[in-house]
């Protein structure tokens, strides 16, 4: 009667803890979908109220920026037929900045921007007023398909964010990615848009050929 | 030197001790960031691709709707549906919806309601248009056209 040979060692055994950690991990793995609440955001127009009909508005064709999808997805841009979209976003932003008639408080707004897009500004008389004044007019056909359309969306869209990121010095991305979550963040944003509005107007679709 | 020849030996196995601290780690963090799905999608979700996405930055605010084929077409058809919460509804309902989905949220923040469209790229503009002029009448009017991103050129 000695001492006990074989005790049993007083830890429990924790090596298979990692395979029981991993078989979960696994599971989570799997199952996840990691929300994403990314997307492009528009503001529809107010609803029509029949007894007020909305003002009728003189515009200049030359404020407007026509661009029209087909069913079959082809553009009409300004007048010209397009098969594809390379570029828009280009000759968005130089429709905006064209300052082609410029009043008072548009000059004030010319004075204001950075020299590189200054440098952009063609005034060309037959093209926008000055940016307050242009309009970029999307109108698709019942039967455009959804895919295209935001595809056109995206690049006006992505003509104004170009603009307002060189207004205040930063890249596109890193402009957009600007949530607004403090006073400084705001600002910036604000200094980007000011006097110029995102003017995107949707137009209802046409019904035929649908 | 015997002596020091002594303190080469080395341990030969890696000690593993911490690994499942490391693997609970990583499990806790998937279990937090994990959202279960808790209606089924009956529309097929193919999301289309867009390069100026932006994020909200009040999710609480958002309110989704899906539009696309039934994915059971024997059920459904094969035209594009719009589906709300777990059932598909006809675009006369949308402005119900919209204001069973206002009423959840607290007051002040009512008239920020957006909708996230999460809409198959396959479907044509005449549904998504139909949509939107019941999103005009319920007068939620923010519109969040759901994508993910896509690599620049």
């Amino acid at each position: 009667m000695g001492k006990k040979k074989n005790r049993p060692s007083q830890e429990v055994n924790a090596g298979s803890m990692a395979d029981i950690a991993f078989l979960l991990l696994i599971f989570f793995l799997v199952t996840t979908t990691i929300a994403s609440d990314k997307g492009i955001l528009n503001v529809l127009p107010p609803k029509l109220d029949p007894n007020n009909p909305p003002p009728e508005i003189d515009k200049n064709e030359r404020n407007i920026f026509n661009i029209l999808i087909n069913a079959n997805d082809q553009l009409l841009i300004e007048d010209e037929f397009r098969d594809n979209a390379d570029g828009l976003d280009a000759e968005i932003k130089a429709f905006v900045l064209n300052f082609g008639l410029p009043d008072e408080e548009a000059t004030a707004l010319y004075n204001t921007l950075p020299a590189s897009l200054k440098a952009q500004v063609k005034r060309d008389p037959e093209s926008s007023d000055s940016p307050g004044e242009a309009v970029v007019s999307i109108k698709t056909n019942r039967g455009t398909s959804y895919e295209k359309y935001l595809e056109i969306f995206d690049l006006a869209k992505k003509a104004y964010f170009d603009i307002y990121a060189e207004r205040v010095n930063l890249t596109t991305d890193e402009y957009r990615t600007l949530t607004g979550k403090d006073d400084a963040e705001e600002a910036l944003i604000d200094r980007g848009k000011e006097g110029i509005p995102m003017a995107i107007s949707i137009a209802e679709p046409d019904k035929i050929g649908s | 030197m015997a002596k020091f020849s002594k303190k080469t030996k080395t341990e030969e196995s890696i000690p593993t001790s911490a690994l499942p601290d490391i693997i609970f780690m990583l499990l806790f963090f998937f279990m937090v960031t994990t959202v279960l799905r808790e209606q089924d999608i009956l529309v097929e979700q193919k999301i289309p691709q867009a390069t100026q996405l932006q994020k909200l930055q009040k999710k609480t605010l958002i309110s989704y709707i899906y539009i696309g084929k039934p994915k059971n077409t024997a059920l459904y058809g094969s035209e594009p549906k719009v589906q709300a919460n777990d059932v598909l509804i006809g675009a006369e309902d949308v402005v119900q919806w919209v204001n069973q989905e206002r009423d959840l949220l607290p007051e002040a923040d009512r008239g920020m309601i957006t909708i996230s469209m999460k809409v198959d790229r396959d479907v044509k503009m005449g549904p998504i248009s139909d949509v939107q002029t019941e999103l005009r009448e319920a007068d939620a009017r923010r519109v969040l056209y759901a994508s993910t991103g896509k690599l620049q050129k």
